[in-house]
């Protein structure tokens, strides 16, 4: 993989007046910046082609930073958005970044009446297991058992498995990877940004300020850790034991196939209508 | 709906409420649409499925509401003219998205198609129970413009001028209608396109490093780049500064707010439209919109012929209130009747602006009559006219 240099990425930062980032400390969400711009420039996308369209969250305020056409929506909302600057402008790459409550809770409908579509997108989700920005609440995919601040007992709620979820509802590339493994985030998200249809990457971030503290999961390092051993590749974690699999996720290229995308069939639609007429 | 509604020649037609609209907003340059049926709204959508695809433009029926709104606007940012319709509830789960469409002063069109409500209501029946709605259902402080005609005719025209004052004043404008306007039939002669006045958005021509999304003291229609097109900016539904980018100053705040509030402020004489009906020596007025001013239009004639002096004061915009226009009008008057299909919405408003200039709560020789129905029912002449010989 060739390597892009810092100075590459500040190419694609803004440097008006919105540093620094909100971020806190130990966040992934800057490395999962760096993966998307790294793909970006990689692919040698041009700026002004590139909508970036978020929801609301921690993981959703990325857009601000970088010097793209960018939309910061409404909590779940972002691939409706989205869906209406595709529709429009085709020829653009659309982009939206996403967190594991905006995308699988309150956006869960948009979510997969996305990947029905397969419309061409790619959905970057940023899945730190809880409700950042608002503080530390359960989310869709908080463990049973951890602790938020509305799961003050221990969480009882079953947790969705976003990749499944994607899968499930016709998506046609999704893969999964963490934020521990930066250099396999630029490849899956440069890999879904060349993909035909609706991409799904999910990112297994740190959120180290709430959930890490709240879980006593140790700080960012110890979390990157434990996403290293955790979250494996799909052929080792196949391997595994039944026993073995707890607590463990698998990671890699889950799906990677071609089914009609949404504007190249309403194009389609469009031509044999255009024949139509000219018939007349 | 006819499936043959190309209308190819502009001769008289026999054309619904509903297809009044979608024709109207096509001409006006309407090439997206993203909806979610919904009685009575369902027919725009489906001329807008028929129409689009043959035009160059784009339909999408989308996964609800909430995904409705959101899709016209990602749409309009992108350059696209853009309208969703729906009725009462959904127009509740669009809220958020009005909200925002104001917020970052991106041009849309919604049109609420009034049925009886709360909840599930009376899906097949008219209502005004709306008006409100249409201007505080959602959060935050966002003046609104809403339109609401009383005829076919003028449900095309006033869809026309929605979206262009949309595109004019770049902010989601409500076409209110009901469910009898929206499926009767009456014969219109529509204009020739080339005498309908149509405002398009207008390009930035100055280079991006310049470029201010929401620039402070803006003139309308005002310059306004899409995405794709080289200059880049940022929307974001948090409070921002003039490129776009959240702020937490009050000063930058307190400029963003007064700007929604001026633009409709200051431009009230061009965004308000009103009708008068014999109202020059009336001494009772009757006060009413959309499909209720209809029955009153009626009562009115009957009531001349009969002598008594009786006018009709119609907003055709609903809000901004014409505070003006009542003031003139109706100041004068002995008695104002408000016949309307809900618990007093319009009446509510008109006390608040004659509350000042009468002060009728002491002057009891003055009266503003409120004649209410909720029941899915049309207010008839005969009811209005009967009133206007109670009062006179
Ligand atoms: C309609 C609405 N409901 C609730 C909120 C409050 N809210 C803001 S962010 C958020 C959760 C975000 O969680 P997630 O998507 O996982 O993002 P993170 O902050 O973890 O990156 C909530 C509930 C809101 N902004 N809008
Ligand atoms: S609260 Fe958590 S997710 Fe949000 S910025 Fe801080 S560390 Fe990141
Ligand atoms: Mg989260």
């Amino acid at each position: 993989m060739p390597k892009i240099s810092q100075k590459a990425i500040h190419k694609y930062l803004r440097h008006d007046k919105n540093f620094p980032h909100v971020w806190c400390s130990g966040c992934s969400n800057g490395i999962v910046l760096g993966a998307t711009i790294r793909a970006i420039a990689e692919l040698g996308y041009k700026k002004d082609n590139i909508a970036m369209v978020s929801g609301i969250g921690c993981s959703s305020r990325m857009p601000v930073y970088v010097d793209f056409n960018t939309l910061h929506t409404l909590h779940g909302r972002a691939i409706a958005f989205a869906t209406g600057i595709k529709i429009v402008k085709p020829e653009m790459k659309v982009i939206v970044i996403t967190g594991d409550g905006d995308a699988t809770a309150i956006g869960g409908n948009h979510f997969i009446h996305g990947a029905r579509r397969n419309i061409d997108m790619t959905v970057i989700l940023i899945n730190n297991n809880i409700y950042g920005m608002t503080g530390g609440q359960y989310s869709p995919t908080t463990p049973y058992g951890d602790r938020t601040t509305t799961t003050p007992y221990g969480n009882i709620d079953p947790t969705f498995d976003i990749c499944d979820l994607a899968i499930g509802a016709g998506a046609t590339f999704v893969a999964r990877t963490t934020a521990f493994h930066a250099i396999e985030a630029q490849s899956f998200i440069k890999q879904a940004f060349e993909h035909k249809g609706f991409s799904l990457v999910e990112i297994i971030s740190a959120c180290p300020v709430i959930y890490g503290h709240l879980n006593k999961k140790g700080d960012a390092s110890a979390m990157m850790k434990s996403m290293k051993e955790n979250v494996i590749l799909i052929e080792a974690f196949e391997k595994l034991s039944d026993e073995q699999k707890n607590g463990k996720q698998k990671r890699g290229i889950f799906v990677n196939k071609i089914r009609p995308e949404y504007i190249e069939e309403y194009d389609k639609l469009v031509r044999s209508l255009q024949d139509e007429k000219g018939g007349e | 709906m006819s499936k043959n509604n190309t209308i190819k020649k502009r001769e008289p037609v026999l054309m619904q409420g509903n297809e009044a609209i979608a024709r109207g907003a096509l001409d006006a340059g309407v090439n997206f649409y993203a909806g979610y049926p919904i009685t009575p709204s369902t027919e725009i959508a489906e001329i807008f499925s028929y129409e689009l695809p043959r035009r160059g433009g784009k339909f999408i029926q989308m996964e609800d509401e909430i995904a409705s709104i959101s899709a016209i606007i990602g749409g309009s940012l992108a350059g696209a003219k853009t309208m969703t319709a729906t009725s009462g509830p959904g127009f509740s789960l669009m809220l958020e998205g009005i909200g925002f469409a104001k917020m970052t002063e991106t041009p849309c069109v919604v049109v609420n198609v009034m049925r009886g409500g709360p909840s599930t209501g009376l899906p097949t029946k008219p209502s005004q129970s709306d008006i409100m709605q249409a201007r505080w259902g959602g959060h935050g402080d966002a003046p609104a413009i809403v339109l609401y005609p009383n005829s076919v005719m003028e449900s095309y025209e006033l869809s026309i001028r929605a979206v262009n004052l949309a595109e004019k004043y770049r902010t989601c404008v409500v076409l209110l209608s009901d469910e009898v306007l929206a499926h009767m039939r009456e014969t219109v002669n529509l204009p020739d396109l080339s005498k309908i006045k149509i405002i398009d958005r207008i390009k930035p021509t100055i280079p991006p490093e310049w470029y201010k999304h929401f620039p402070e003291n803006p003139k309308y229609p005002m310059p306004m780049a899409s995405f794709g097109e080289g200059y880049r900016f940022h929307v974001t539904g948090l409070s921002h500064d003039e490129k776009g980018f959240p702020t937490n100053k009050a000063k930058e705040i307190s400029r963003m707010m007064e700007r929604f509030r001026k633009k409709i402020e200051y431009y009230i004489e061009d965004i308000v439209q009103i009708e008068s009906f014999f109202m020059e020596d009336a001494k009772i007025a009757i006060f009413t919109a959309g499909i209720t001013a209809r029955a009153a239009k009626e009562a009115v004639m009957k009531a001349r012929k009969r002598g008594i002096k009786v006018g009709l004061l119609r907003p055709l915009t609903i809000w901004p209130f014409p505070d003006g226009a009542v003031k003139k009008y109706l100041g004068d008057k002995k008695a104002i009747i408000v016949p309307e299909l809900n618990e007093g919405q319009l009446s509510h408003e008109l006390k608040r602006v004659m509350g000042g200039i009468w002060n009728y709560e002491i002057r009891k020789t003055k009266n503003i009559v409120e004649l209410h129905k909720n029941s899915g029912e049309l207010i008839t002449p005969e009811e209005i006219f009967q009133t206007i010989r109670e009062v006179k």
